[in-house]
């Protein structure tokens, strides 16, 4: 979660469902919790009963969650920073934040480079040629010893406290009625209804999901949201903090494995092409504290590397040869994402092209380009217990999927595989919990794991690599295989080698021995950068130790009634429960109030109801901060050079903007969209205008179903049958379009069918003086499965994504509607 | 007032379909007021926990399988709902969680490796052992010709940058991880999951 | 089997029989009842569809009619359903009030009072109203005696079917599918007695949340229910896809299971058994086959294509002639 890492040094969900009840406050915004995680929102209805709190639901339509809210609002889709920044605003000039926990857990006092500046929309080092800032001055300024200056009065002018109240000075709540579209009145009800919770003892849980992430501005509209979190001192105590509620079942494990362009497992990053020198990569990368006694855990990241290496390499990795540093792709690119992907495919430079699990026609923006790409492919795999859209985007579908078979000359292959129901293995919830599952059945036929189709893969090149040679074999022929079924390597085995285990005997510093050679790992504390322990996934160090597999733990013993059930599964890092949970205490190591005890000092050390997320033994009076993953061990207001658009959230108007121009900044045509973004041309030639495509639309999905899985279920395919719009009542009436009429939506990229659901739920807005009409596309159904087939949402949505993570902006759009 | 049956309704009381519970009402079943509540069909059944496979709240899940694991049954899942032990589900599952029972058993599940050939508009059934080994071979091919040992500036780069790997969500930790393994270590570099879809 | 049996000992009334219930073994059953409350209810369908897997129902995929019910209607193979009412009071203030709809298991069942076929409606000593289709009939006349319009008859086979309230599963001391299932704990089971303290309970907080007039739906004329709903606004029950304020067994119901219903099964006996010996003569039949006036035939297939309530309707005003 590209906007939480750069606030809080973890980019994770901070607590966990069960913990959602805990709350005096839920903020829905950026996610439709009842209809996207409906069981986690049980906890939601917990707090309303048990503490009594207030449900807050702000969405650009009347959802599921605002059925049940006590405050319902509709915002114009991608004002989100707006909304957030004017309640920085109103609290900062309110005085209604949580003084000692800012002062002492976040980064107000710290003092910002004098060159760092913001103007008219852009920060300094802005190069409009290339999109991209020079970041030299957003960053501190630093004493004779390296450490970051400081002011603890929070009166030099260039401390962040400062810095940021001049920035949200703009965000006025005239401004936010303007832009977002919700009455001042109501923005104010809300405001007021948050601020409650600035007092020590109460806390505002904020529940998103792609709601916020899908904008081209996602992650930074994130990083508001923990930001306010901070000024009302949320972050860390129960019923508190920034959850992130993930939207598939292991994608957060998928994230934390680095199943991603640029990442390795554990949150390590692969080296950009620059980084020839392996210390230099080490050391950019092993950050050191910026203040002092800090934890700054990222310093240990040679143990965390060398330790990897270990496990992908064996013996081959040696100290000599830099732990086969060489071996490891290299990145050009800051990501190769799949926007950046398919721009490449559509221009014909892959040849081959893998799906595992993954649906990217129905899944991708801009369908019908993505279908264009996948042709020029020379092959094609895909691997799915389904049968999907993207294995058949070479088969007419009439309307639904309008192309010639012959013209098509990739070769696909399609290779059934398990489901969860006949496989076991862990997966990571939400929460960062890694659950382990049993297999129930055989799969259908000759469907196949996962596993050992790769391994298939891995094993028919490895012969050829050895009996024909070719292009750099190394890292393949030595990849360590320690299976007992090499053909089909078991979970229980890859697990225990993702945990991590000692190489050769392994000692503390008396000279005691930790473990014994071959012994599996108990945590991440016992990794060494020399080469002695193995481990596949530093962060999961622990989930499978000389005691067995904690994923598979079961007891649900709750001791201290607040949902902390510590023996159920296992949760990284460490089996910590909600991250950051030290500053669940004053800083004398006191519970701020005793409904929110958590984790405390007891005088020799951090006890409570969780494993604390600190070093147990730092004493309050060292004033170690709760951040421990980051450089200063404090929350950043500032976020320095870490995001591409600047240290402060602002904001941008999505790619495909209902009105003119950006109000924040009227007369500067740079500073209209996230000028840090990255477009194709083509891509932007195929961006609309209000002129011909005049609604906005946002797309999202159903309850009923899960992306394109269920419309194969007939049980789901029943409950919600059939594609639909939702469109406003009034936009209907202007467009003749009655409830259950076929209507056809349109964006510069192509068309989609539908019929209409006519609600009262969404409502016009007035931005700027206009009227500005939402039309609502659910994700769903597809030219495969046993619900009625419909055209690909995805036809709609433009490719452009979000500038730090690429993710595409689904969520606001422009098209037209008209009845057929 | 008087209720008469007409003829006509007395056809159609008398239509096909209902006589054995008239006759069971005149005395010829030997069990007239036999209640038959359906038979409780858990009974016996074995049961797996599992987490379902949908969103990120991880509900816990019990498959209901037909058959007791021994040598001579086959498993066959007929059955699914929440596992009440859960902290986070306590039994519950969403509609989703509900009704995934007809995703396992879909009609749509595929059973055996395909392919579809350049040009044709339809697949073609093969074994595994040709799957793999075609795939294979375009791999090789593949990255023999195109991977990129150093970029332009003279970088040792060490990667292959013309076929692409898409990872899913739903799958394992351990299948995630040792596909991470063997995906980089071919030097693929546009790899990614849903984490953004 | 023991269950049908124990199940047997616990049926205190039976559809058309004048016969007395086993009495001895019926004490301590505790009467339950599940608790819909709608103000916590987010429409997500899990209750539907958790019923339809526990119940092997699977009913066709439809269409999207331009509202989020789906299916449409109760069926015999829907057995509930979330019916989704967009509901603006006096000051123009939205509230989405999703209602499940489902047989309420009344205390004084219209259905088995208004059945004609021996045992094809049982009501148990714990208050669950079950239809058991191997003695059903097929006439739709509980269809007419219910006041919610719940129960449905198969084209299949002739049969009413509808909610159970999981008599299987409550038999065996677990809760009914939906109410397992249910995620915001809108669904709840339990003993009536616990229902109405939740309720209450419930009833209470909606109060002190600004719903002055927030209650329990527990219609008295029908005996109270066995499936009771807490309601935002208990004053107005249509607004919830008219649930009806004040559902009582229609007169012609009581009528007809007071005097006329023992004639009236004689004489379907009859019908069956003229059936009974043409099936054994001639095996299986399709009607109407056996009836070659084709002005009747059409007249029949006019009553197939009708409801059931307005066949019967129909078949009332014919008697009163």
């Amino acid at each position: 979660m590209a906007g939480l890492a750069p606030t809080y040094g973890r980019g994770a969900m901070t607590n966990h469902w069960v913990d959602i009840s805990n709350a005096n406050l839920v903020l829905s915004m950026g996610g439709n919790s009842a209809e996207a995680h409906p069981v986690g929102f049980r906890w939601v209805m917990e707090a309303k009963e048990k503490n009594n709190a207030k449900l807050i639901s702000i969405d650009p339509r009347y959802t599921r969650t605002g059925a049940v809210a006590d405050y319902e609002v509709n915002i114009r889709t991608g004002t989100d920073i707006v909304f957030l920044g004017g309640l920085i605003n109103f609290l900062l000039e309110t005085d209604q934040i949580q003084h000692e926990y800012v002062r002492a857990y976040t980064d107000v006092s710290l003092i910002v480079k004098e060159e760092f500046g913001f103007h008219d929309g852009l920060f300094t080092g802005y190069n409009p040629d290339e999109n991209t800032y020079d970041k030299s001055s957003w960053s501190y300024e630093f004493d004779d010893q390296g450490y970051v200056k400081r002011d603890d009065t929070l009166q030099h002018p260039r401390c962040v406290y400062q810095l940021m109240r001049q920035h949200y000075s703009r965000y006025t709540i005239d401004m936010v009625e303007n832009v977002c579209g919700i009455p001042s009145q109501n923005v104010q009800e809300v405001w007021n209804m948050i601020a409650e919770t600035a007092v020590p003892d109460k806390t505002m849980t904020i529940l998103y999901a792609l709601g916020w992430t899908q904008h081209s501005i996602g992650a930074q509209i994130i990083r508001t949201g923990a930001m306010v979190q901070l000024l009302l001192g949320n972050t860390g105590l129960p019923g508190g903090g920034v959850n992130a509620l993930r939207g598939h079942s292991n994608i957060q494990g998928l994230t934390d494995l680095g199943l991603l362009s640029n990442l390795l497992p554990g949150y390590m990053r692969l080296p950009s092409a620059e980084e020839q020198d392996y210390q230099g990569y080490i050391k950019k990368r092993a950050k050191q504290p910026l203040l002092p006694g800090e934890v700054s855990y990222w310093k240990f990241y040679e143990r965390f590397h060398v330790s990897l290496m270990k496990a992908w390499y064996g013996d081959a990795a040696q100290a000599d040869n830099n732990w086969c540093y060489d071996w490891l792709p290299k990145l050009t690119e800051p990501l190769y994402d799949v926007i950046y992907t398919f721009e490449r495919m559509h221009k014909g430079k892959l040849t081959g092209y893998f799906c595992q699990g993954f649906n990217p026609l129905a899944s991708f923006p801009d369908k019908n380009k993505t279908s264009e790409a996948l042709a020029k492919l020379k092959y094609l795999v895909v691997m799915d217990p389904l049968a999907v859209e993207t294995a058949e985007f070479w088969k007419n579908y009439g309307e639904l999927n309008d192309v010639d078979s012959s013209q098509i000359q990739t070769e696909v292959f399609r290779l059934p595989t398990t489901c969860f129901a006949e496989d076991d293995g862990s997966i990571v919830n939400s929460a960062r919990w890694l659950q382990w599952h049993w297999k129930a059945a055989p799969p259908p036929g000759e469907a196949r794991p996962d596993v050992s189709i790769m391994a298939g893969l891995l094993h028919r090149l490895q012969r050829m690599y050895r009996e024909e040679g070719g292009a750099f074999p190394d890292p393949i022929l030595n990849l360590t295989w320690q299976y007992s079924n090499p053909e089909d390597p078991g979970a229980e085995e890859l697990a225990m080698e993702y945990n991590g285990r000692a190489l050769t005997d392994i000692y503390d510093s008396n000279r005691n021995i930790r473990r014994r050679k071959g012994e599996l790992l108990d945590d991440f504390g016992m990794l060494q950068a020399d080469g002695s322990t193995s481990c596949g996934c530093w962060i999961y160090a622990g989930a499978w130790t000389e005691d067995g597999n904690q994923m598979a733990r079961r007891d649900n013993a709750d001791p201290f009634g607040i949902g902390m059930t510590l023996g159920w599964a296992w949760a990284w890092p460490m089996n910590r429960r909600i991250l950051y949970n030290r500053a669940a205490a004053r800083p004398d190591g006191t519970p701020w109030g005793p409904e929110k005890r958590l984790v405390w000092w007891n005088g020799h050390r951090w006890v409570g109801a969780d494993i604390p997320d600190f070093p147990d033994a730092s004493p309050p009076s060292a004033g170690v901060g709760p951040f421990i993953m980051n450089q200063e061990g404090v929350g950043h207001f500032f976020g320095g050079s870490m995001m591409m658009e600047g240290p402060f959230p602002e904001h941008y108007e999505p790619f495909e903007s209902p009105i003119v121009g950006n109000p924040l900044h009227p007369n500067n045509p740079q500073a209209v969209n996230n000028p840090a973004a990255r477009v194709f041309p083509d891509d932007r030639a195929r961006f609309g205008t209000a002129k011909e495509f005049p609604y906005a639309a946002t797309t999202y999905r159903l309850t009923e179903h899960f992306h394109f899985w269920t419309t194969h279920a007939k049980l789901n395919s029943i409950m919600q049958p059939q594609k639909f719009v939702e469109i406003g009542e009034s936009l209907a009436n202007e467009l003749g379009i009655k409830e259950g009429n076929k209507v056809r939506v349109s964006s510069k990229r192509g068309y989609i069918e539908a019929v209409a659901v006519v609600t009262k739920r969404i409502k016009p807005l007035q931005i700027t003086g206009q009227t500005v009409h939402q039309v609502g596309i659910p994700i769903h159904w597809g030219f495969k499965g046993v619900a009625k087939h419909g055209f690909l949402t995805n036809t709609l949505t433009p490719a452009v994504g979000d500038a730090n993570t690429q993710t595409p902006e689904f969520k606001s759009f422009l098209v037209n509607v008209e009845k057929i | 007032m008087t209720l008469q049956v007409t003829r006509r309704q007395f056809f159609k009381l008398g239509a096909a379909g209902m006589a054995t519970s008239s006759m069971a009402m005149m005395g010829f079943a030997p069990d007239a007021a036999q209640a038959s509540i359906r038979h409780f069909k858990l009974t016996g059944a074995k049961i797996t926990r599992n987490i379902c496979t949908y969103c990120s709240v991880g509900c816990g899940m019990l498959l209901y399988s037909r058959g007791d694991g021994s040598i001579n049954s086959t498993d066959d899942i007929y059955h699914v709902e929440g596992d009440p032990d859960h902290p986070v589900s306590r039994g519950s599952l969403c509609p989703k969680g509900a009704g995934v029972l007809d995703f396992i058993k879909s009609e749509s599940r595929l059973s055996h490796p395909e392919v579809r050939e350049p040009g044709s508009s339809e697949w073609k059934r093969i074994s595994w052992d040709d799957a793999l080994d075609r795939i294979a071979r375009h791999m090789k091919d593949d990255r023999d010709a195109n991977f990129e040992t150093h970029d332009e500036n003279g970088n040792l780069v060490n990667r292959w940058l013309s076929t692409g790997f898409l990872a899913a969500s739903a799958t394992t930790n351990e299948t995630a991880y040792l596909t991470h393994k063997i995906v980089r270590n071919l030097g693929i570099l546009s790899f990614d999951n849903q984490a953004r879809v | 089997m023991r269950g049908d049996q124990i199940n047997l000992q616990n049926i205190i009334a039976r559809s058309a029989s004048m016969a007395p219930s086993p009495q001895e073994r019926s004490g301590g059953v505790e009467k339950v009842a599940k608790l819909i409350d709608v103000s916590k209810c987010i429409g997500c369908k899990a209750c539907q569809v958790a019923c339809s897997e526990w119940n092997d129902l699977r009913d066709d995929v439809g269409e999207c009619y331009g509202v989020y019910t789906n299916p449409m209607d109760l069926s015999p193979n829907t057995f509930q359903l979330m019916r989704f009412n967009e509901y603006e009071d006096e000051q123009g203030n939205l509230e989405w009030l999703i209602r499940k709809d489902n047989c309420m298991h009344c205390a004084e069942p219209g259905c088995l009072k208004a059945c004609p076929a021996p045992g094809a409606i049982v009501q148990y000593a714990n208050g669950i109203v079950d239809f058991n289709e191997e003695h059903c009939i097929g006439c739709g006349y509980c269809v007419a005696g219910c006041p919610f319009n719940i129960p449905r008859i198969s084209k299949k086979d002739a049969k009413a079917y509808k909610c159970t309230l999981c008599s299987d599963r409550v038999y065996h001391g677990l809760e009914p599918a939906c109410a397992k299932t249910c995620p915001t704990g809108a669904i709840m089971f339990g003993t009536k007695e616990d229902m109405l303290e939740q309720g209450a309970m419930r009833t209470d907080y909606l109060k002190d949340r600004g719903y002055k007039n927030a209650g329990i739906y527990d219609p008295a004329g029908v005996g109270g229910t066995h499936v009771i709903y807490v309601l935002q606004h208990a004053d107005k029950p249509e607004i919830y896809n008219n649930l009806p304020s004040d559902p009582r067994i229609s007169p012609l119901t009581e009528a007809w299971k007071g005097v006329t219903k023992p004639l009236m099964s004689a004489v379907i006996g009859l019908s069956a058994l003229a059936g009974f010996f043409h099936y054994a003569i001639k095996g299986p039949k399709e009607e109407p086959e056996d009836d070659p006036d084709p002005e009747k035939a059409d007249a029949d297939r006019a009553l197939d294509e009708k409801s059931p309530t307005q066949a019967l309707q129909d078949a009332d005003e014919e008697g009163r002639e």
